[in-house]
Formats: C-alpha cells, structure tokens, sequence
C-alpha cells in the first residue's frame, strides 16, 4: 500500500485516508462479522485428508487490493493474447500439429503426456472454443513487473469467492464504494450464461438448455458450483442424473428426460466418461463423449485442454504465444528448469535450497517443495523424488514476490499475495476486471492455496 | 426440475416440519410433567409414541426416564427422528438442492443447522429446556418465513409444500392415535381433572390450546376436540386444513405439468372423506381405525407424488 518515502500508492490514496479514520477495534470487529457473514451464507470448502473438516472456512482479509486502470489494462491485453494463443495451440495441436513440424515444441512432450486426449483429434468443438473459462495466475515483483504462473485452463475454481468477497464488502464497507470508483465484477454469472450458450451445438434450436456438471456435495468446490449454478439460473447435475439417450444428453426431471446442450463440467478429464476415459468413474456420463464428438453438446472447457496448461508445457508458453500471435509474450513466463533435461536437473539438485519445485500434473499445491524454506531432510527427501522421476518436476527460482497490506489485530502487516482474473472466451475474450487475490497468511510464506492455510481477499480495479 | 432435486426439497421440508413437530411434543410432555398431580416417568411413553420412536428408545435404553426421553428426542443422532436429526437431514438436503433455494431459505436453514447444532451438542439441563424449544419453533419458523416471502411459485415451491403438508397430517393423526382413547365419547361426556390435563396436552402438542377456546367456545369436550384436529379446516395443523393445501398444491402441479397422476384422485379421495364426515360417524365408525386408515392413506399418497413425479435420490 505504501511506497518507499510510506506514502500511500496512488490506487490507495483513498482507501488509506479513510483507513485511517477508523477505529481499529471497529475493523476488528468487521473481520469477525465478515466470518460471521460466510459462515452464514456456507462458503465452505473441503480439504482432502481431514477427516474432521468436512467444511472450513477461507479466512477472508477485509482490506482491499487496489489496482489502477493503467496497469489493468496493461495486464488485460497480455492476458487476452495469452488466452487467443492457448487457444490456438490447442486447434493446431488436435489438428495439423503446425508447431511440432516447425520444431517449437517436441513431439512427445505433446503425444505422450497424459493432458493429451487423442479422442480429440480432428475434432473441432462447437464456435471452434476449446477454453471457455480460463483463471490466469499471476504474480507481480515489481512496479511493473508481472509474471504468469500458471495458466489453469482446465476448471479454474475460485470464481465464487471473487463475488462473494466483492458482496461481503459491499455488505460491511458501503461507504468505500462511494469514495472509490470500483469496476464490476457481479456481472460475471450472467456473462458467464450468455457465454456458454452463444457456443451451444449449431443444432440447438431456441433457447440453449445449460447445466453445471458437479461431482456431487462432498467434492472441495461443491459450493463454487451450486452457487454458479444458482446465480447462472440454470440445472446444477451430477453424472447419475445425466443419460445419454437418442444420440442427446439428458437429465432426469419431473417431466421425464430432457436434452442438455451446453454442459459447465467441474469434473475432470478423466471422469467424465467411464466409456471413453476412467471405467471406474462413477462421476461422468457413459456415452457422452460420442454425443460431444458427433456435434450434439458442447462441453466447457473442452475435454484435451490441459494439456495447454500442464506444467511440462508452460514452460514453452513464450515460444507458443510468439507463434501464434505472431509477437512478442506481453507477459512473462517465471524462468523454468525441466527437470526431464539433464542439465537442469543437475542445476537443480544443486540449487535446490532456492528453489520451488513442482510436480507437473500436481495442482493445489499439494506434492510441491519450497527449497527456502524447507528443512534439510526435506529437500533431501524431495531429491530422492527427483532423480527417482526427473520428468515428473519442473522447477523455478522464488521471487521476491510484491506484498499488499492485511489486516492483523496489531493494525497493518504485509504478505504475499498472487492474483487470478477470470476471463471468458465466446468469440471474444471477455476479462473480468478484478478477480481473485490469494494471500499467504503466515508472516513470509509464499504459499497462497486455500488448502495450505491461504486467505482471500477483495480485489478493486479501479476506473480512470 | 432434476427428479433428484423434487425429492430433495420435498424432504428438506418434511424434515424441517418434522422438527417443529418433535420440539412441540417434548413441550407438551414437559407441562405435563409440571402441571400433573401424580405424574410419572411413564408418561413419556405416550410422546416416544407420537413421535413414532417408542420402539427404537427400548432398544437403547433398559428403563424410562424423562431426562432419556428428552434427550433422544432432541439430540439424540441414533434417533433418525430427533430434532437434530431432522435439521441435520434437512439441511444436508438442502445443500443438496441449493440452487433450488433462494439465499433466503437456504441461510435461515444453514443458520438454524449452526444454532441447534451448538445448543445441541451438550447435555440438556432441564432449566434450559423451554427456551430451547422456543429457540427450536423460531428457528423452523425463519426457515417457512423465509421460504414464504421469496421462493418463485412454481413447481418447486408446490413440492416443498407439499412435503410440509404431508408431514403435518402425518404427525397429526399420530398425535391423535396415540391418545385415541381419551377422546372416546363412551369414557367419558364430561371432563375429569385428568381427562382436561390429557385433552390439553393433545391440543398443547399441536399449538392449539388457545384457538380451541375461539372456535369452540369454552369448556373441553372429546368430540370438540377430535373435532378441531380432523375436521375443521381453520385449524392449520388439522388433516382437514393439511388436505386443502395438498389438493390445491397438487392442483398447480397439474396445471403447470398439464395432466394429472394418480395421486390428483388419491388426494381427492380423503379430502372427500374429510369434507363430508362428521365427528359423530367418525367415532361411530371407530376413531382408531379412522386414524389407522388416514395414516395409511396419507403415505400412499406420498408414494404415489413421489412416483407420478419421478422422484429419485
């Protein structure tokens, strides 16, 4: 919040005027009634392995990041040309495979990764949109200085927490939203709708019939989705109440079957048919991959999009962005050290102690190593894991991440915190201007994922 | 409307009416037990028997005490009917069926669930029981509140009530079974000291001692009382009122579905049936067997929404 001279930045000018006005008992009491608020509404998550935390709450931060237009929109048009590339790369690598042929990406990195669905293959999703929603992560180091982290292109989460942060404010801090111009973000859900039925199957007569595609009340996101659904207005379904009859998807209702069109799946790749995919899987629908493949749903995001944002990929991302934009990356990738060359594993192994290692298909920062602070028999441990499965692991430096202020009972503290807009792509690319700040609660972790003890926060994009 | 979804609301709302009901059954225990001249442990057995749990207490515990009763009735888990039970099983479905729900409903449910849920999940003393119970009818009356004033009318709601509905008749006629002798003309024509203390706890347990007074005039009669919770259809928890409400619920149902099931004509049946009956033919024809044939009734009709309507779990 502050510059070096412990003036305020200027997205934080009035913010700070009117922080410092209040009484600090007050703010404290705002933080319990925010608790109070989520509680309330049930905006719980599930972390994997507890047994007794079936639902917990996000720790919720009440002060606001801020962020100016100028650099907004500076960070939109390197996110649009992000999302336009991922895009592109997927139709070419499903397709003619123009990058591999021109040397830009080695072929079985594509071909014998797992991400990489052949069903695919020479199929073209409907409005030719193979990642409808995308959760850009990024993180800043300097002034100017942002880096794209990951680019979640598969079923980016989170979203829900975005709006409902921006409501719990709205609710405890009216007056901040007079003294400061402050983007919507609300429109999301019915963007989102709009979005998803503009790509229905060309044979969808009238109105797109949309459904949010759950694993059910137990999953970790359960509430992400049930509140999309609602907010959307449209089914939210489980694989049990879908059935693939006369070439259609269609669920089980009161009047008897009825055909989906458009269907938001926030079940994995390898779920959602047991005929095609995991035969295990109870959580997807026998069948639909030949119904989406014969043109009658469109699925969101398209089955075969991770593998545009697998860890073993981003690394090549600056390279994907320059051929298929045909310019520069706006923004830059962290470096990254494929552990699969040997070279880089021995940089690795011998610089472990400052850096971050990454599983390549992990996600939630589970199975990860921070080098800095991670004891000695960690990182021994963690090299083990290393030259045992070199090609399972990426690695990158840690970088001297920006802090923004949270609220602590002793006033204000700094932490790290990393951003993820959420960005909506029909035949255009529509980015929400705001999105979701994670924070790492403990004093110098890096470590922002809400299943590692990370908190959230309202994020402001401020108008001119 | 996901089959799954109908069932679950309709669920959601037998339990959180089931709930009520439970709550209102251990008060009019309790005022017994304050007010009786002679009372003992033994009358619960009659509440565990209106709540339809007599069975399943005697398999947990070897001997009958009010403290016992009280707490399987409100807190006990392994009671599937306890209040906890029933806000736990409603709010589960309702999570279930979230997107069904207006913010409204689901966060007076979800803040019932964390209330009752503290309160509880200690030992009960007996001091704290009655604002416990208030405590238990505010929360369910948040909950129907909230519903009232923002759910859309359409099917949805007409499943939700529905379910309500059901469940009220349900415990109604339980209630009335299980003190069935009470009300016989042939006991008694005039009220005892004990009988008066009976008749009122059957009114008690319904919300109803004071509203007997405004529609009946005065003094406990058997017949009035039979009378108010079968037959009069101002009464809101008497089957005749609960039958209305089907019927019309269902009605909408048809309109909106165009075509009617097999429980549009089950519905009307007993909604004839209490129509055109009077107390004096019911008690001519036995009122155990009445209660007996209604309660019957009523899950078939249950059933037979619960088919026409493609319910499913």
């Amino acid at each position: 919040m502050l510059t070096a001279e412990d003036l305020p930045r200027s997205p934080y000018q009035t913010y700070h005027e009117w922080y410092s006005s209040q009484d600090p008992a007050h703010l404290i009491q705002k933080t319990r009634d925010a608790e109070n608020i989520f509680r309330r509404t049930g905006i719980t998550f599930a972390v994997y392995g507890h047994a007794d935390s079936s639902e917990k709450l996000i720790p919720f931060d009440i002060i606001p990041r801020i962020i100016a237009a100028r650099e907004w929109r500076k960070l939109a048009q390197g996110i649009e040309q992000r999302v336009l590339a991922l895009n592109a790369f997927l139709e070419d690598i499903y397709h003619k495979q123009e990058i591999i042929r021109a040397g830009r990406i080695p072929r079985e990195l594509i071909e014998k990764n797992v991400a990489f669905l052949p069903e695919m293959i020479g199929f073209r999703p409907p409005g030719g949109v193979y990642t409808h929603i995308v959760g850009t992560d990024i993180v800043r180091t300097g002034e100017d200085q942002f880096y794209v982290l990951e680019d979640n292109a598969r079923t980016p989460s989170g979203v829900s927490y975005m709006l409902e942060n921006r409501e719990t404010m709205m609710q405890m801090f009216p007056e901040l939203f007079s003294l400061n111009k402050v983007q919507r973000v609300e429109d999301y859900p019915r963007l989102l709708r709009q979005s998803l039925a503009s790509l229905a199957p060309a044979g969808c007569k009238g109105r797109p019939r949309v459904a949010v595609l759950t694993p059910g009340i137990y999953n970790s996101a359960y509430y992400e989705h049930s509140f999309l659904a609602d907010q959307m207005g449209v089914e939210l379904v489980e694989g049990s109440d879908l059935r693939v009859i006369d070439g259609k998807v269609k669920m089980r209702t009161t009047r008897g079957y009825e055909a989906i069109d458009v269907l938001y799946r926030r079940v994995d790749d390898d779920f959602l048919d047991p005929l095609t995919f995991r035969p295990d899987s109870a959580l997807g629908i026998p069948g639909i991959m030949d119904v989406y493949r014969s043109g009658n749903i469109t699925i969101a995001n398209a089955p075969g999009t991770g593998i545009s944002d697998d860890k073993a990929i981003y690394s090549y991302m600056p390279e994907i962005v320059e051929f298929y934009t045909g310019r520069k990356a706006l923004l830059e990738n962290v470096p990254t050290w494929r552990c699969s060359e040997p070279d880089s594993l021995k940089y690795v192994l011998d610089n472990i102690a400052d850096l971050v290692i990454k599983e390549v298909h992990g996600s939630g920062g589970y199975g990860m190593l921070v080098g800095p602070t991670a004891t000695k028999k960690e990182r021994a441990d963690f090299a083990d894991k290393l030259r045992a499965k070199p090609g399972n692991y990426i690695a990158q430096p840690t970088l001297a991440l920006s802090t923004v202020p949270i609220f602590v009972n002793k006033g204000i503290a700094p932490r790290h915190v990393d951003l993820r807009p959420y960005v909506l792509v029909s035949d255009k690319v529509k980015i929400i201007p705001g999105g979701l700040t994670r924070v790492a609660l403990k004093q110098g972790s890096l470590v922002v994922n809400s299943s590692q003890g990370g908190g959230t926060k309202d994020t402001w994009v401020l108008e001119d | 409307m996901l089959g799954r979804t109908a069932n679950g609301l309709y669920w959601m709302f037998r339990y959180i009416e089931r709930a009520e009901n439970i709550a209102r059954l251990v008060d009019a225990g309790l005022r017994v037990s304050l007010t009786r001249v002679g009372y003992s442990d033994e009358d619960w057995h009659g509440v565990l028997e209106s709540a339809g749990v007599r069975e399943a207490y005697s398999e947990v515990h070897d001997t009958l005490t009010a403290a016992d009763a009280i707490d399987y009735l409100l807190r006990d888990s392994a009671n599937l009917s306890s209040v906890m039970s029933c806000i736990e099983a409603g709010r589960n479905n309702a999570r279930m069926v979230r997107t069904a729900l207006t913010r409204e409903t689901w966060e007076a449910t979800n803040e019932a669930w964390i209330d009752l849920k503290a309160r509880l999940s200690k030992k009960l003393k007996p001091a704290d029981l009655p604002e416990l119970i208030g405590v238990i009818k505010h929360r369910c009356g948040l909950i129907r509140g909230a519903f009232h004033g923002s759910m859309l009318r359409n099917d949805l709601y007409n499943f939700s009530r529905i379910g309500t509905f059901i469940e009220r008749a349900d415990n109604t006629s339980r209630i009335l079974d299980v003190k069935y002798y009470v009300l016989l003309p042939s006991v008694s024509q005039v009220g005892s000291a004990l009988d008066n203390m009976q008749w009122e706890s059957i009114l008690r347990s319904v919300s109803a001692h004071r509203s007997y007074g405004w529609v009946y005039d005065g003094d406990y009669q058997s017949a009035n009382i039979a009378d108010f919770l079968i037959l009069q259809v101002q009464m809101p928890r008497s089957l005749a009122y609960c039958y209305e409400k089907i019927v019309s619920n269902l009605g909408y149902l048809a309109e909106d579905y165009g075509g009617r099931i097999k429980a549009h004509e089950t519905a009307d049946a007993i909604r004839k049936t209490l129509k055109q009956s009077t107390v004096a033919e019911i008690m001519d024809q036995g009122l155990h067997e009445f209660l007996e044939d209604f309660v019957s009734r009523n899950s078939q009709l249950s059933a037979e929404i619960s088919d026409g309507y493609r319910f499913y779990q």
